[in-house]
């Protein structure tokens, strides 16, 4: 990383994740690993870092909110309390003091999801830390995503997968939680696996999907793949505006059905 | 009295029959007790160190959860989670500067003064109906079933959380007396079973568990019973290695007391949950014609 | 067995610390053992709970850095409500553990145990276990 001029350039026109300035925005002072830079407001830390001259090589994704690459810790002069947030949705405020933290150490087990089974002591043996949790909750606070921690770790405990798989439906694998634990537990990584375990194990399977998926190995839409692929780009283009069936927009489920059945 | 149960993490899990057969039994009690919707693990030892708060956050969580529900009281089945939360109890009610501490660091949590009051399962139930009307719903009564009573560490000691005075048994001797069960006296009631020190040794070493079991073997019981996980583990879960390795001579069918109040209460064997443990409990009820199919 | 005693390994601060971690009066013990008659996990220590409680009155921490004695100690408090000093030994045992387990350093190394045991233990034994022997 490192810090550019601190003439302004002009703003009116915006270029690919350059930051776009409302007319006459304001600037206020912001800290990044302790170092004052004056950043235009309403920006999102990300975009207020990049102001001030920094390139995301790592720690930054999909700059929507849901990748979790790019957890921030900040905390506000004159105040002990310490806050969390994505980079890519957090605005900047004035006298932030900031830290990315991209990557976290966490313990991440290795496995096959093949030899795992819908009881939770095969996940219980790979992460055995989980039962060093003391119920502090500082996962909990720490989560970008409002995820109650806390709780789908003492889900784990109890060994209810389908609670903890539920509780934590929301988690982007950011790894803030795992930063602040006391036990030195990995909280995401264990649900991940106890959803994967869920999906696997524990949920009813849909029918239909699983017909499909037979459908497809069986090589039922291999024709139809072949016969788009070999298309110049005229005829993809005539097949795609005039050639396709549409579902009306709004359409109530179930009131539908294209006339070409052939691929249903 | 609106009384919130905690049911400890293992009971959900490896435990499921300590539970399963209490909330069986409490119904055909008609005891009413309402688990708790948020709890989490109470910690399981109960911190010794005076600075050590954050380990009390725990079981204070529990507390205070139950209060914010409006319950009076907490009960549970295991021992360990009762000693944890009745000496975290304690703590909070009795201790201000520390009580303060806790209670700001848990600054996402209502304050809890040591407001709800901590049960065990025995207390309950002798405390709610006492021992007679227990007898009255009684519909298989344990005859010729010799009981030896475990309590282990956690139901007596310190002394001002035991659910009775340290070295008396009355209270599981009295619910199985009642249950029409033969009592059984030995020394080991109250002695450790090795807990959680089985992890730094080998299967079938632990001694401590041996002890108990050849002990309350010696003096004729043909049934051993507990209120704790980990004390069925060790001393029913683990026999045959200790059988192996030469420290016990005998198998003694180690199972829960809740189980044996639900058999007695006409409980259908299926709610028993006796899968979960060691085959020779269900053998031995088997063999003493408790079993009720349903 | 005597108890020789220099400056290197008696430490008057130790004694403080471990009076202040277990809030006990260590000095009041007067070596009677009745703790290790007590102890149901006596046999398994290399020294015996009363060894123990006159290490601690000297602040040997040095000289009980390898014994295994208080990492045996299940805090059952069957010392505790026997001693005639009224000594909560059990709070004397579980400092000796926290002045080693605040170093960072853990007695039991939980992704050392094989998975098939782990796949066996209650949680409750491993709540129990990690909180007593780790870091």
């Amino acid at each position: 990383m490192c810090e550019t001029n601190t003439t302004k350039p002009d703003f009116k026109v915006a270029t690919g994740d350059r930051a776009i300035l409302p007319e006459g925005a304001k600037t206020i002072p912001i800290y990044v690993m302790g170092k004052k830079y004056e950043v235009p407001e309403t920006l999102t830390i990300m975009k207020a870092m990049e102001y001030a001259g920094f390139q995301f090589l790592r720690g930054a994704g999909c700059r929507g909110g849901i990748c979790g690459a790019c957890p921030t810790v900040y905390r506000m002069a004159g105040d002990y309390k310490l806050h969390f947030g994505l980079a890519c949705q957090t605005v900047v405020e004035p006298e932030m003091y900031l830290a990315q933290i991209p990557f976290f150490p966490a313990n991440r087990a290795s496995y096959d999801i093949k030899d795992m089974s819908a009881a939770a002591d095969a996940i219980h043996a790979l992460y055995p830390e989980v039962f060093r949790c003391v119920a502090c909750n500082l996962c909990t606070k720490a989560c970008p995503m409002d995820v109650k921690v806390m709780d789908y770790i003492a889900a784990i405990k109890q060994g209810q997968i389908e609670k903890a798989a539920r509780i934590s439906f929301d988690c982007i694998q950011c790894g803030l939680c795992s930063s602040r634990c006391m036990g030195e537990i990995p909280q995401y990584h264990i649900a991940q696996l106890a959803r994967r375990v869920f999906a696997r194990y524990i949920q009813p399977q849909a029918e239909h999907l699983r017909k499909r998926a037979e459908d497809i190995e069986a090589g039922k839409y291999d024709q139809m793949l072949d016969d788009l692929s070999s298309m110049d780009k005229d005829a993809l283009e005539k097949c795609y505006v005039e050639g396709r069936e549409r579902e009306p927009d709004m359409a109530e489920p179930g009131s539908w059905q294209p006339q070409e059945t052939k691929y249903l | 009295m609106k009384i919130s149960y905690y049911p400890g993490c293992t009971l959900k899990y490896k435990a499921k029959n300590l539970e399963t057969a209490a909330l069986a039994s409490l119904d055909a009690l008609g005891i009413e007790v309402e688990e708790m919707d948020r709890w989490n693990c109470c910690g399981a030892v109960f911190s010794l160190a005076n600075d050590d708060l954050i380990h009390m956050v725990g079981p204070v969580r529990n507390l205070l959860r139950a209060k914010e529900q409006g319950a009076e009281a907490i009960v549970t089945l295991c021992s360990m989670c009762y000693n944890t939360l009745a000496r975290a109890n304690l703590l909070m009610k009795n201790d201000p500067v520390k009580r303060d501490t806790i209670n700001r660091f848990m600054d996402d949590e209502i304050d809890y003064f040591g407001e709800v009051e901590v049960y065990h399962f025995l207390n309950l139930i002798k405390n709610e109906i006492g021992w007679e009307a227990v007898q009255e719903k009684v519909k298989t009564p344990l005859t010729d079933l010799k009981v030896a009573s475990y309590y282990g560490c956690t139901l007596q000691r310190p002394e001002e959380v035991g659910i009775e005075p340290i070295g008396k048994f009355s209270l599981m001797n009295e619910l199985f007396s009642t249950l029409g069960a033969e009592i059984v006296t030995f020394d080991g009631a109250d002695k450790c079973c090795g807990s959680y020190q089985v992890m730094c040794e080998e299967i079938g070493d632990n001694n401590a568990a041996a002890k108990v079991l050849s002990a309350a073997s010696t003096n004729g019981a043909e049934a051993l019973v507990t209120s704790c996980p980990l004390c069925e583990f060790n001393l029913g879960k683990q026999q045959d290695a200790l059988l192996d390795k030469g420290r016990i001579t005998e198998t003694l069918p180690t199972l829960y007391f809740t189980q044996l109040l639900a058999i007695s209460l006409g409980i259908a064997s299926e709610e028993l949950g006796l899968e979960l443990n060691d085959a020779q409990v269900a053998q031995l009820l088997e063999s003493k014609k408790l079993l009720v199919a349903a | 067995m005597t108890l020789p005693l220099n400056p290197q390994r008696v430490s008057v601060d130790s004694i403080s610390k471990i009076k202040e971690l277990s809030g006990e009066n260590i000095k009041a013990c007067m070596q009677c053992g009745t703790c290790t008659v007590a102890c149901p996990m006596a046999e398994e220590m290399d020294f015996f709970p009363r060894k123990v409680m006159h290490f601690s009155q000297f602040g040997m921490l040095s000289r009980m850095e390898d014994i295994n004695s208080y990492w045996k100690c299940a805090s059952c408090h069957s010392c505790s409500v026997r001693c005639p000093r009224g000594i909560d030994i059990a709070k004397v045992m579980e400092s000796l553990r926290l002045l080693v387990l605040r170093t960072n350093k853990n007695y039991i190394e939980p992704s050392q145990i094989p998975k098939e045991k782990l796949k066996e233990y209650p949680g409750i034994m491993m709540v129990a276990g990690f909180r007593k022997l780790t870091s």
